[in-house]
C-alpha cells in the first residue's frame, strides 16, 4: 500500500473516532498500534508499490515472510534487547521467549526486578559457567544409574548433573518427538530451569539443531499475535497483520499469502468476506449441527404439542395420537382432542387457547427453520457451484491449449480464461458468505442495498459462469465479451464488499444475535 | 536400552526396601521388568478406607525418558479415574510435559495414593463424579464406599 492510501484510510477512520471509542488509548486503529511498538518485519524484500490502487474499505495491510526473514528478525530483536538488558544473546533469547516476545513488558519487568525475571525464565543463579561436559569422581547418574569412572557429565547452572549421554537423549527426544523448543526444562525432577542455547549447541547433534531452529521459528510466530502461519498445506510462509482480536467485529482481515492462498487473519479460515469471524463461527457450527435440517419436515408432519416428537399425518383423519407420549390432539388446530367432542371432522375450535399456543410455537419453529434453510440452500449452492467452477478451472488449461492451436493465439492472449475462472471462484466464495451474513442480519434501511448488491453480483457471476459452457471453438471470438463480464464481476464484488465493510466499520449493521458474545 | 533396565532394577530394589505407605509393588512376571503389579490400600479418613486396589504400572521401552502409565484394574468411583475398562488415572506427573527422566516411580505411587485421599475435581476425567464430589459430598462418599464394598474388599 502506498503511504498516501494508508493515510487516507487512517484519516477516514479517525474522523469517526476510531474503532474503540473511549477504550484503551493505545489502540486507535488497525495496524497503527503495531507500527508504534515495533517496526514491520520489512527487510526491503517487499517493495511498496507506489502505483497500486488506493486501499478498499475491506482491505488490510499485511506482509508475508519466509522462515529466514523471521529468523533474521528474531536475531535482530535479541541483539537489541540484549544490549538494553546487558545479557548475552542466549539468555536474552530465553527471556524473550519466556515473555512471549513482548519486549516492552520484558524490559520494564527486568528494570524493576531483574532477579525475579531471570528466576521465572529459568535463568536464576548468577555467575557464568562455561557450557562444557566434565568428569566427576564417584559420580552416579540419577537417570541411567551408570557409575563407570571417567563418565562425561553435564549440568547447567542449577547443578542438576547427569551423564552427557542421558542429557543428549533427553534433549533429542524433546526436540524430535515432542517438538519442544523454546521451553525445554532441565531434566532434573521439579527443576524449571530452561535449557539455554549454549547447552543445546554443546549437546545436540547437527541434524537436530536445524530442527530445533525450525521449531524456535515456529514458536516465535505462534507467540506473536501479529504473525500467523499460512494455513495452506505445506506452506512455509507467515503473514503479519496488525489487526487485533478485539477489532474482529469491525473488520474482516483477509490476507493473501505468497503461495496464493487467501485466508482470514482473524480465524485463519479460508477467505470469508464479508462475514465477520464471529458470525462465521456461529454459522459453521449451526450447519454442522444439522439436526435442524434433518428435522426439516414436510407439510405432512408436525410436532406433538406435548412432547415435540415428529408425527406424520397419514390418511385424512385429524384425530392424532402421538406414538411417543400418547397425547391425542387435533391436526388442524393442534388443540387437545378431548375438547373437540364429536366435531373432529370439521375443526371449528381454531381460536381455542390450548390450540393457539401450540400453533404459535409450531409456526415459530417452522418459520425459523424455513428462514435458515432459505439462506443455507443458497450458501450451499454457491459452495457446490464453486466446486463445479473449479472443475471448469482445471479444464481451462486444456481449453487454453486447444485454443492456442486452433486460433493461433499466444499464451498471453488466452490468459483471459484463467483470469475469468479465478474471478468466478472468488466471487462465488464471497456470494456464499453473503448468505451466512444475511441470515444474521436484522432488517434496517441498509439491508435493501445489501440485497441489491448481492443480487447484482449473483447475476454477474451466473452470466460469466455460462460463458464457460460454450464450445472451445467459440471462446476466441468471445474474448472481449468474457473479459468484460469478468471485470464486471470483480466490480460488483468490490462494490458489495466495500459497502458491507464500511457499514461494519461504522457499526451500522444490526444483527439478530449478539455478535459480541459469539 | 541397557541403561533403562539398570535404572528400573534400582528403583524396584528401592521400593521394596523403602515402600511408600500403603503400597506394595511386584513385577507381574519376574522376567519382565516393564510391568509392575501394584496393590494400594485405600487411605484412612477417605471413603476408600478398607479397600484394596489393584493397579498396573507399565513402563515404556524408552523409560525413564518417557513417563510410566498407571491403570486401575479394580473399579473405583473417583473423579480422576476413568470409569471404564481403561481405569486411567489423570496424574500431572504422568504427563510428558511434567515427567522428567529423573522422576521416580515411588513419587508416582505416592502422588496416586494422595489423590485417593484428596480427589482433584478441577482436573477431573469423570465430570459428573466431580460435580457430585463438589456439590453433594455425602452422596459421593456413599457411592464410593459402596463401590469399595462391591469391588475392592480385601478378601476378594
Ligand atoms: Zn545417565
Ligand atoms: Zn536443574
Ligand atoms: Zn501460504
Ligand atoms: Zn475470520
Amino acid at each position: 500500500m502506498s503511504a498516501d492510501s494508508e493515510d487516507e484510510f487512517m484519516s477516514g477512520m479517525s474522523s469517526e473516532g476510531g474503532f474503540e471509542d473511549g477504550n484503551e488509548s493505545d489502540s486507535v486503529s488497525f495496524g497503527e498500534e503495531f507500527e508504534d511498538d515495533e517496526p514491520a518485519l520489512d527487510f526491503g524484500l517487499h517493495d511498496k508499490d507506489i502505483t497500486s490502487a488506493p486501499k478498499k474499505p475491506y482491505e488490510v495491510d499485511f506482509d508475508v515472510f519466509g522462515p529466514r526473514d523471521i529468523q533474521k528478525y528474531q536475531d535482530k530483536q535479541i541483539d537489541e534487547v540484549g544490549a538494553i538488558l546487558g545479557q548475552p544473546p542466549e539468555s536474552t533469547a530465553i527471556l524473550l521467549r519466556h515473555a512471549r516476545w513482548n519486549k516492552e513488558r520484558l524490559i520494564e519487568g527486568y528494570m524493576d526486578h531483574p532477579e525475579d525475571v531471570l528466576e521465572k525464565a529459568g535463568l536464576g543463579l548468577a555467575g557464568a559457567v562455561p557450557a562444557k561436559t566434565m568428569v566427576v569422581d564417584g559420580f552416579v547418574c540419577d537417570i541411567c544409574c551408570e557409575d563407570e569412572p571417567g563418565l562425561e557429565t553435564y549440568a547447567m547452572k542449577c547443578g542438576h548433573r547427569y551423564c552427557a549421554e542421558c542429557y543428549r537423549h533427553y534433549l533429542s527426544q524433546k526436540i524430535r518427538e515432542e517438538g519442544e523448543a523454546a521451553r525445554i526444562q532441565c531434566p532434573g525432577d521439579g527443576c524449571s530451569r530452561i535449557v539455554d542455547s549454549k547447552t543445546l549447541e554443546l549437546l545436540v547433534e547437527d541434524d537436530l539443531k536445524d530442527r530445533y531452529h525450525e521449531l524456535l521459528t515456529r514458536t516465535y510466530v505462534d507467540d506473536k499475535d501479529n504473525l500467523k502461519w499460512c494455513p495452506a498445506p505445506n506452506c512455509i510462509y507467515a503473514v503479519e497483520c496488525g489487526v487485533k482480536k478485539r477489532d474482529l467485529n469491525r473488520i474482516v482481515p483477509t490476507v493473501r499469502c505468497d503461495c496464493g492462498h487467501y485466508f482470514c487473519f482473524g480465524c485463519t479460515l479460508n477467505d470469508h468476506l464479508p462475514t465477520p469471524c464471529a458470525l462465521v463461527k456461529m454459522w459453521l457450527k449451526k450447519c454442522e449441527d444439522d439436526s435442524e435440517t434433518a428435522n426439516w419436515i414436510s407439510a405432512n408432519t408436525k410436532e406433538c404439542p406435548r412432547c415435540n416428537s415428529t408425527i406424520e399425518k397419514n390418511g385424512g383423519c385429524n384425530h392424532m395420537t402421538c406414538r411417543k407420549c400418547k397425547n391425542e390432539f387435533c391436526w388442524i388446530c393442534m388443540g387437545v382432542w378431548s375438547e373437540h367432542g364429536t366435531s373432529w371432522y370439521n375443526c371449528n375450535r381454531y381460536e381455542e387457547k390450548s390450540g393457539s399456543d401450540a400453533r404459535d410455537a409450531q409456526a415459530k419453529s417452522r418459520q425459523s427453520l424455513e428462514r435458515y434453510l432459505h439462506y443455507y440452500n443458497r450458501y450451499a449452492n454457491h459452495e457446490q457451484s464453486a466446486k463445479l467452477d473449479k472443475d471448469i478451472y482445471l479444464k481451462t488449461e486444456k481449453k487454453m491449449t486447444n485454443l492456442q492451436s486452433s486460433s493461433g493465439m499466444s499464451w498471453i492472449e488466452v490468459q483471459f480464461l484463467d483470469t475469468a475462472s479465478q474471478a468466478l471462484q472468488q466471487c462465488r466464495q464471497t456470494l456464499k458468505w453473503t448468505y451466512a451474513f444475511a441470515y444474521y442480519l436484522a432488517r434496517n434501511n441498509l439491508t435493501e442495498i445489501f440485497e441489491d448488491n448481492q443480487k447484482d453480483l449473483e447475476m454477474a457471476v451466473e452470466n460469466l459462469s455460462e460463458m464457460f459452457e460454450k464450445p472451445t471453438s467459440e471462446l476466441a471470438a468471445l474474448k472481449v465479451d468474457m473479459m468484460d463480464k469478468t471485470s464486471y464481476c470483480n466490480k460488483r464484488r468490490i462494490i458489495l464488499l466495500s459497502d458491507t465493510a464500511e457499514n461494519l466499520k461504522n457499526g451500522s449493521w444490526k444483527f439478530n444475535i449478539d455478535i459480541n458474545t459469539a | 536400552m541397557a541403561g533403562s533396565q539398570r535404572r528400573i532394577a534400582k528403583e524396584l530394589a528401592e521400593i521394596t526396601k523403602d515402600t511408600p505407605e500403603g503400597v506394595t509393588a511386584n513385577l507381574v512376571d519376574e522376567s519382565d521388568v516393564y510391568r509392575w503389579s501394584i496393590l494400594m490400600e485405600g487411605p484412612e479418613d477417605s471413603p476408600y478406607a478398607g479397600g484394596q486396589f489393584k493397579l498396573l504400572l507399565t513402563l515404556p521401552v524408552d523409560y525413564p525418558f518417557k513417563p510410566p502409565a498407571l491403570k486401575f484394574e479394580t473399579k473405583i468411583y473417583h473423579p480422576n479415574v476413568t470409569n471404564d475398562d481403561k481405569g486411567a488415572m489423570c496424574l500431572g506427573i504422568l504427563k510428558s510435559e511434567e515427567w522428567k527422566p529423573s522422576s521416580k516411580i515411588s513419587a508416582v505411587l505416592r502422588t496416586a495414593r494422595s489423590l485417593l485421599a484428596e480427589p482433584n475435581p478441577d482436573d477431573a476425567v469423570e465430570t459428573s463424579i466431580a460435580e457430585q464430589f463438589k456439590n453433594d459430598r455425602k452422596e459421593f462418599e456413599r457411592v464410593a464406599k459402596e463401590w469399595v464394598t462391591r469391588y475392592a474388599s480385601k478378601r476378594a
